[in-house]
């Protein structure tokens, strides 16, 4: 197990460099964005090195870190440009579609076969990934918040600037819109 | 008052992100009983988090 009292801690930090940034990839789409948390993550891993005393495991305690650095990105990059809801109400019609003007489904929604094997295959989250890469930003940004760093709505909300409300919405869309996505370029294939 | 498939639909995303009421959850029983649409895509939408989970965990670089 490593200590912090290891010489050669900065070499186990970077070794966890892939691994930090595929984390960070996932969240934020620009790749510039995503290098400079991971390199913000380590270098506070570095200056805070006694931190990590007596846990056990190092990619545990530095994708923690990892997590408030990407938040902080989302906070500034939300600042820059903030949401307006008149881009969400266009992204409403899409994922809309699938209903009726009575709100019931065109073509009701077929059983998945197996989704529990689906999740054992690499090439259904390649798959998954690219559904999520096809989501509008800010509806990706927040469903990302909420599935991937694991925030509760009322921190997504606080972080983009947005009423709860909205931000069911979006987390709504983003749903549907994969399971779309996923029946198209998985499920519907088999 | 019966939901429509796309206020079920909302319900069940919401029930993800906060807790439900009584009344939603009754209303969503009631619906997706007699909704096979809505039952299978129900299971699709929470599928998404065991396949987010999965996203997130992969290590593979």
């Amino acid at each position: 197990m490593p200590t912090p009292k290891d010489p050669d801690f900065r070499a186990q930090l970077e070794r966890q460099r892939p691994y930090l940034l595929r984390f960070a990839s996932l969240q934020l789409r620009s790749r510039e964005a995503a290098e400079d948390a991971v390199q913000e993550t380590l270098l506070a891993a570095l200056a805070g090195e006694s931190g990590f005393a007596g846990r056990a495991n190092l990619r545990t305690w530095l994708t923690g870190i990892l997590k408030h650095k990407i938040v902080d990105a989302i906070r500034r990059a939300s600042r820059e440009r903030p949401a307006s809801d008149a881009g969400l109400d266009a992204e409403a019609a899409e994922v809309e579609n699938v209903f009726d003007e009575r709100g019931h489904w065109d073509e009701h929604p077929d059983p998945w076969e197996h989704p529990e094997r689906a999740l054992e295959q690499k090439q259904f989250l390649e798959a998954l990934e690219r559904c999520l890469e096809g989501l509008p930003e800010r509806t990706a940004r927040a469903f990302m918040m909420r599935e991937h760093l694991g925030a509760g709505t009322d921190q997504i909300c606080q972080e983009l600037g947005i009423t709860p409300t909205h931000c069911w919405v979006m987390l709504y869309r983003a749903r549907m819109a994969l399971r779309q996505c996923l029946e198209t370029t998985w499920f519907g294939r088999q | 008052m019966m939901l429509s498939c796309k206020e079920a639909m909302r319900i069940v995303s919401q029930g993800e992100d906060r807790e439900l009421s009584l009344g939603e959850r009754v209303a969503l029983r009631l619906h997706v009983t007699i909704c096979r649409g809505c039952r299978n895509a129900s299971r699709q939408l929470r599928f998404l988090r065991l396949a987010m989970q999965r996203l997130s965990e992969d290590h593979s670089t």
